[in-house]
Order: C-alpha cells, then structure tokens, then sequence
C-alpha cells in the first residue's frame, strides 16, 4: 500500500512540476535563510569568545590621558619605568606588571620593509598579553636590563619580512637599530577590535627607549590580576597609588585612564549577541515567509485537488489511501526542500565565513528546526484541507468550486 | 452472482422509494421525489428522460457516490446505507464502473495512467496493470492516444478514456451518465456496441443514461424519468 502511495505522489508531483518547484522554493528560502543566518551569527559569536579567552586572564590596562569623553583623551605627561615597578611593589594581588612603549617604524630585512609598530617592554609583557612562543625564545630579563639588540616577532610581521624562510637567527633593521630575531611568536589571529595581533615586533624596554624613541616614556601599563582576586579593589589601588606617583592634588581629576579589558570584551561579546539575535530574527522571517509561500500554494491547490480527490474516492479509493498519497507528497517535498536549503544554507555560511572571516561552526539544532518548521507547513497545509475533502461523499468532492 | 432462484432472482440493485432533497429551506429542491427500481444481474437499462429529471442524481446514487435523503439503496440485497464510507469505496472499487457526465479524469495527466488508476487501488501488480489498461484503451479505439493528457484530448476522446476507466476493472455493474453524448453518429455506435458486447459476452449489468432514442434502443429495457420520478418502465426486444 505505501509503495502504491508513492507511486501516486510522485506522479502528482511530476504532473504539478510548477507547483512542486514553487511550494520546495518556499522551503529552501526559510530554511537556508534561517540557517545560513544564525550559523554566521554562531560563528561569530565564537569568535568573539575565543578572543576574550586569548586577552589572558585579568587584564588591566592604564593608560596615559583624561577621559573626556567616549575614545578621547587629553593630553598628559606619559608614565615611566619607576612608575609601573611603584605599581608592582605597592599594589597587592598582581601577577605581573609590563610598562609598553610603542612607536611606529618600518622593519627592514634584505629588500623586504614592512611598516607596523614596535613595542618596547619586559619580559613580563608575554604573560601579560598572553603571547607565547611558536620557535626561538623570550628575551630575558638580563637582556632587558641591559637593553640588549634582540627582539621577537609576530607571525605576520614573519611572513612580511622573510615569506617562507625562518626568522630565526638574523637581523633585522628597526630605524638605527639593527637586532637579532631570538623568537616566533604564535599565532593569535584578530582582536576583539578588528586589529592582526600577530603584526607585532617586542624589543627590550630599554633598547626601545635609547635606540629608537630617543625618551624615557611609557605610554601603557599592563597589569595581569591574580585570579579571584577583587577587580574592582586593585583597579582603585592602582589608582590610587598612580596618583600619587603623578603628584595629583585631592581636587584633580586623574590624567590616566585604568581600563579593564574584561569589561569591554564582554561589552563586545554582548553586541554580538545582539547582532546574532538580529540576525536570527531575520533569518526567522524569512522561514515565516517560506512558510506562507507554501501555505498559499497549497491553498490556492485545494479546488483542484479536492476534484482530484473526489475522482479518486469515485474510483474506489479508501480515505486514508488518499491521505497516505497526500502526505507521502508533502513529505517528499518538504524532505526534498529541506535537504537542498540545507546543503545551500551550510555551502553559502561556509563561502561567507571565510569571506567575514568568522569561524564556520556547524550547529545541528537550528538546522533542525528550520527542517521541522517547513517540514510542519507542507504538511499541515498539504494534509489538511486533504483530509477535509477526503471526508466528502465523492460527489461532493466532485463539485467542489 | 448468478441467477440460482430461478423465477426470483435477488436484484442486482434495488431502489425503495428514494428521494434526494438538494439544499435547505426556501431554497430546497427535490430532484428525487420516491424511485422504486430493480434491476436484475446481465440487464441492460436505459434511463431517459427530460434534462433535470434526476436521471444524474439517480446514476450517482446508484454509483454510491450520494447518499438517498430517504429511502434505500440495496446492492445485492445489501442496504448500502448501512455500510461504512470504506465499505462503500470498496463496493465502488470492486463491484462498478462509472462514466461521469463531465467524464472527470485526472488533469495534466496521461490517457493511459488515467486508464491505470482504479487497478492501482486495486493492487494490480504493474505488468498486468499496463496490460489491461491498453487493452482498455484499445477498447475504445484510442490506442494511439495513450500518452496524451485530457487537455489534449477532444471531448469525444475524454469520454471514451473515461469509458476506458471505468471498464478497465471488470465491473459487475457499468453505470454511464451519457456515455456518447459527445460523441458523433459513427462514434456512439462503436460506444453502444462495445457496451452491447460487454453486456451479451461479459454478463456486465449495464444502465446507462442518454437523450437519444437510437442509443436507448440498443437496451432491453428502457427506464423514463420525469420530475424525479420514474414516468415508464418497459422492457423492449433490444438489439
Ligand atoms: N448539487 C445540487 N444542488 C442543488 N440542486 C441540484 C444539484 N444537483 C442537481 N440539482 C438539481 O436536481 C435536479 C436533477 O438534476 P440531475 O442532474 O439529476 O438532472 P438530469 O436528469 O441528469 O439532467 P441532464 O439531462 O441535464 O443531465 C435539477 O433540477 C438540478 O438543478
Ligand atoms: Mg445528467
């Protein structure tokens, strides 16, 4: 009996070639609309993730100026080496403290020069900023102290400058100074800000500052946050003590800035599962609309199919023969919709994540839900108004208009 | 099915007092005002009649395709009445063959498949489903015709498909709501001697509605309605 269903479905469907394409289209829209969206959604908030994980645990970050107001600053004297050791030696529960110094510069290796920024700092920077080493080493703190010419590099700064070949061993030309590649650092892709963590070149603090700044500024500390500790108390330690370092009078406002990193990575990560959830609401809408578009087809079928139906009681055919043929048909296209809305859904967000460069994370339960929900509106409004008619006396269904 | 009693055989199909009331209140129509008929195994029946006499209304009860307002429809002494939709589809599928007025074939679909479509319900397997259904085609002289869709069909070739139809099964009973009434002199007689011959060499009962004289006189016996009520009743010679 089912293969006898079968064989009417599908020659229904062959016969209704239009109405079979039309009412899969509504399914293949909702569905590659809805999971196209919410898999880039998925993967970017991944990403997002993933970044505030690569920022290490506790960051704080101070840096020179006044707020002012959103993303400016005043101007102000920037801090110094005495600062940030001051910091470490007064401020309880701090794992580590690095005094950053930057500047930009063009890196000049044989005929390749690339321009990026080199930062000066400790060797406590790595730790801090959660860099670690792909080949070579870290430079040393005796190599600090004595502002050594060594300096390690990020992977783009790598493949800029020496393409295919190793790093390792050879110097490079940063302004005046001329300094030895000791170390690769690993890859860590973009930040949070959209900015190449890996176009970096760390040199010494003290190297930076004699051979290529010319001052004894530093611009940034970054201050890594024993775990569990209180946030909220070191932020207001290290204010407090940098005040003081500053010579602030009680009636001034500070001309530093003490930004934990946490705060606005998650502040991000928020956006993002907002724009996720916008998109998934879209992505919703389109699936709603798929679903109408079947929802018409099939209504606008159901004169003619309610005749169909009656010929077919009229000749002998049992109620749930018809039904099992109709449902069968609704089966087949939506299983037949789905599975292609699928395949173009997960080919499109494969395509679009690399083109946004958003991770591709597969996620099974929205592609069976937007399966299920098309699934649901072929056959409702395919079944149905079917097993209305099917209920008729033929005659009835005969005269149908 | 045979006739075994002798002097009274049990009718193939009875009629006691039938009526058929269309729509409600002021807008109620009687097209079936109280029909008593019997009609024996191996008859072949005419029924005629001004249009509007509820010759059609009769067919499709008859087909047990409507439902009698009042009275009985009893097939082979079983009230139809009392059996369930299923019971009366199987009826439908096992026992009649019915050529509708407006032929009622399935749209955008082939001569043949609308030929196969009763043995399809019937589970015939498929090689000999294909082979009664161009037999049937064949039948009716539309063997060339098998791939062509109703709409490219004229009227004379739509009926003589659903004609095809409804003799593909091997019906006990063939019941043709104006059979050839699309169809041109020459046609109509090839249509009534086919039916003559499923009649005479088949034993098929047949009853069959029509306008024209010249048809009806290829029937044993011919039924007159009148305003939904059976006017005369007579056997006659037939062909
Ligand atoms: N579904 C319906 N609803 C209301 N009235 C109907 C319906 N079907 C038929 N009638 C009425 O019942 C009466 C009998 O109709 P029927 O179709 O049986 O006539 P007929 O004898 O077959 O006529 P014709 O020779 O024109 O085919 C007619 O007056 C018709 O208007
Ligand atoms: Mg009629």
């Amino acid at each position: 009996m089912f293969a006898n269903a079968l064989l009417l479905a599908l020659r229904e469907l062959r016969r209704n070639v239009m109405r079979s394409i039309l009412t899969m289209l509504g399914i293949i829209i909702g569905v590659s609309a809805v999971i196209t969206l919410v898999t880039l959604g998925g993967g970017a908030t991944q990403q997002v993730t993933q970044q505030i994980a690569s920022l290490g645990s506790n960051l704080l970050m101070i840096s020179v100026g006044k707020r002012m107001g959103p993303g400016q600053m005043s101007g102000a004297a920037a801090f110094n080496l005495g600062d940030s050791e001051a910091l470490f030696r007064d401020v309880a529960d701090l794992v580590a403290v690095a005094p950053v110094a930057i500047g930009a510069t063009t890196a000049i290796y044989a005929n390749e020069n690339w321009s990026t920024n080199v930062t000066g700092s400790t060797e406590d920077f790595f730790p801090v900023s959660n860099q670690q080493i792909a080949e070579g080493r870290l430079f040393n703190a005796s190599e600090v102290r004595v502002g050594a010419a060594v300096c390690v590099i990020g992977q783009t700064v790598a493949t800029k400058l020496f393409r295919q070949q190793s790093p390792l061993n050879t110097r490079i030309r940063l302004q005046k100074l001329s300094c030895e590649v000791i170390g690769l650092l690993k890859s860590k892709g973009q930040s949070t800000m959209g900015s190449d963590q890996d176009d970096i070149i760390v040199v010494p603090l003290r190297t930076f500052q004699r051979r290529i700044a010319g001052n004894q500024d530093v611009n940034l500390i970054k201050v890594s946050v024993k775990e569990g500790a209180d946030t909220e108390r070191v932020k207001s330690d290290l204010e407090r003590v940098m005040r003081v370092r500053r010579h602030l009078a009680t009636n001034e406002e500070n001309n530093f800035n003490v930004l934990d990193m946490k705060e606005i990575a998650t502040m991000l990560s928020t956006t993002t599962q907002t724009m996720t959830g916008l998109l998934s609401a879209v992505g919703a809408v389109s699936l709603l609309v798929g679903g109408i578009g079947i929802m018409n087809i099939m209504l606008v079928a159901v004169t003619e199919r309610t005749r169909e139906i009656g010929i077919r009681l009229a000749i002998g055919a049992l109620e749930h023969e018809v039904l099992l043929q109709f449902l069968v048909e609704a089966v087949v296209l939506s299983s037949f919709g789905g599975i292609i809305g699928i395949v173009l859904a997960l080919s499109t967000a494969l395509a679009l994540s690399g083109l946004l460069q958003v991770p591709f994370v597969f996620q099974g339960g929205i592609v069976i839900i937007a399966f299920l929900f098309s699934a649901t509106v072929g056959v409702v409004f395919g079944y149905f108004p079917a097993r209305k008619a099917a209920r008729l006396d033929p005659i009835e269904a005969l005269r149908h208009e | 099915m045979s006739d075994i009693n002798g002097a009274l055989p049990t009718p193939l199909l009875e009629l006691r007092n039938v009526t058929k009331i269309y729509g409600a209140g002021d807008a109620q129509m009687q097209a079936l005002a109280g029909i008593n008929l019997s009609i024996y195994p191996g008859e072949f029946v005419a029924v005629m009649g001004p249009s509007g006499s509820g010759k059609s209304t009769c067919m499709n009860i008859l087909g047990c395709l409507d439902t009698p307002t009042t009275g009985h429809y009893l097939f082979q002494g079983i009230d139809v009445g009392s059996l369930s939709r299923n019971q009366r589809a199987l009826l439908r599928r096992n026992y009649l063959g019915f050529v509708f007025q407006g032929f009622n074939l399935l749209n955008r679909t082939s001569a043949l498949e609308n030929v196969e479509l009763p043995l399809i319900y019937r589970g015939t397997t498929t090689a000999v489903r294909h082979q009664l259904a161009r037999q049937a085609l064949q039948a009716v002289g539309l063997s060339d015709r098998e791939n062509h869709t109703p709409g490219e069909l004229s009227g004379g070739q739509q009926q003589r498909v659903a004609i095809a139809r409804a003799i593909v099964t091997g019906p006990s009973l063939l019941l043709a709501d104006e059979p050839t009434g699309n169809l041109d002199s020459a046609r109509s007689v090839e249509i009534m001697e086919l039916l003559t011959s499923f009649n005479r060499d088949k034993g098929i009962t047949v009853v069959m509605v029509t306008h024209e004289p010249e048809m009806a006189a290829y029937a044993k016996r011919i039924v007159h309605f009148k305003d939904g009520l059976i006017d005369t009743d007579h056997q006659q010679g037939g062909h």
